[in-house]
């Protein structure tokens, strides 16, 4: 069983104008039968409207222990929220 | 449940004391309800644990199209044949979700597909039972995919991230087969004498199979310590079983058949119903490879596997040719 297909991330695009969303996986061996399953796996109740499929492979990630170092920073930086700024009310909605 | 009897990999729950810092640190997020993630530090019996349980969840999936692919062809009008199609397609699309969670852990499909095929891993023991009238084909709906919903919707809240996430996905298509299950053995219970008599049958042959996929009674569930510490499992078997015997009796007593089961009686004082004990000498028996369909199962499984080998192969090779001439074309 050495020939696997490889694995593929799926991505699809919601009804709504949203961005495409990662979903799921699945094994094909190009990226036409990614497609072909991913719509068969995927979109079968009205979830979807265009699909981007990716080899696993491709995707570089950021390490679970960068965690701290990458994203607690921005806990501290309150003031880039606009909830940080308190506005007189008569100045009227900003 | 779709995975029965998982055997825990560990020695024991160790107190906070006997853990390592970064044991300590991962009970701590499993406590705190924080999800774990494939690239994340773990265990290794919660790695391999996990994979026993979600490779046999999906076996299930998988296997479990059979029973019903039985009766593709033979169901009683165009409607509901589209229907059940829809569903076994779906069981296919749910044994994907749970081998690609699996493979986040470092397993690949194949391999656990072969495990199955050697015999050395398990699918859940409901479908090593027949089909055999068309009202068992409404009876699994309702009851086999009615009790996996109760077990599914537990292991939603399940510590690993991509295992709930595909549990989160699967309870949302699972609803569209207990109910059209339901839909189906109404027609056959208020029907002709002869379809009651065979909704009756069904529900009373699929009774007991359905209440044993819960697993051995929480006495006899040895392994389940570790694997509640660790959120791998949520609810304890004999919970699980007690939710779907109240909500299933209401529902058999609306189609107007008898109870399966002579002692199931309401319980004032428990606030729930009373029901005898499945022969669980049968259950260990089906587990064991000796059930009415084991055989045929995996026979029909590993020449699905076999025969289309030359389809995936041929695939394959086509993708390496094309991928190798647009190389020499750049």
């Amino acid at each position: 069983m050495k020939n696997e297909w490889p694995l593929w991330e799926i991505f699809i695009r919601g009804q709504h104008g949203m961005s495409h969303r990662h979903v799921g996986s699945l094994h094909a061996p190009d990226a036409e039968m990614a497609i072909k399953n991913a719509r068969d796996v995927y979109t079968r109740r009205n979830e979807g409207v265009s699909i981007w499929v990716v080899e696993a492979k491709h995707i570089s990630a950021t390490a679970p222990g960068d965690k701290g170092p990458l994203f607690e920073p921005s806990e501290s930086k309150i003031y880039r929220h606009p909830t940080f700024f308190d506005i007189p009310e008569e100045v009227g909605s900003m | 449940m779709y995975a029965q009897m998982i055997k825990t990999a560990s020695a024991g729950v160790k107190s906070r004391e006997e853990m390592t810092d970064q044991e300590r640190e991962f009970q701590d997020k499993i406590d705190n309800d924080i999800k774990i993630e494939p690239r994340d530090w773990m265990p290794d019996d919660y790695r391999r644990t996990l994979i026993r349980q979600i490779g046999q969840h999906a076996h299930s999936e998988v296997v479990g199209q059979l029973p019903e692919g039985n009766w593709i062809t033979r169901a009683p009008t165009l409607e509901r044949k589209a229907i059940l199609l829809a569903k076994v397609q779906d069981e296919a699309g749910h044994g994907l979700y749970l081998y690609s969670a699996a493979e986040t852990l470092g397993e690949s499909r194949d391999e656990l597909v072969r495990l199955l095929h050697e015999g050395r891993m398990k699918y859940s023991s409901i479908f090593n039972y027949p089909t055999l009238n068309w009202a068992d084909i409404g009876a699994v709906g309702w009851l086999v995919d009615g009790a996996a919903i109760v077990n599914q919707v537990a292991l939603q809240r399940t510590s690993y991230g991509p295992y709930s996430r595909a549990m989160i996905r699967i309870c949302k298509e699972e609803s569209f087969h207990a109910r059209q299950g339901y839909h189906a053995i109404m027609k056959m219970a208020f029907g002709t004498p002869e379809q009651t008599r065979q909704a009756q049958s069904a529900v009373d042959r699929l009774w007991f199979p359905a209440i044993m996929m819960f697993g051995p009674t929480d006495a006899d569930s040895t392994n389940s310590d570790q694997s509640m510490a660790w959120k791998i499992k949520v609810k304890s078997n004999d919970e699980l079983r007690q939710q779907f015997v109240d909500q299933t009796v209401p529902q058999i007593e609306y189609l107007g058949l008898d109870l399966p089961d002579p002692n199931i009686k309401w319980n004032e004082e428990r606030g729930h119903y009373d029901f005898s004990d499945p022969d669980w000498s049968e259950f260990f028996n089906v587990i064991k490879g000796n059930g009415p369909c084991n055989v045929d199962r995996m026979k029909d499984r590993v020449a699905a596997w076999d025969d289309g080998e030359w389809v995936r192969d041929g695939l394959l090779a086509h993708a390496q040719k094309k991928a190798a001439a647009k190389v020499a074309a750049e």
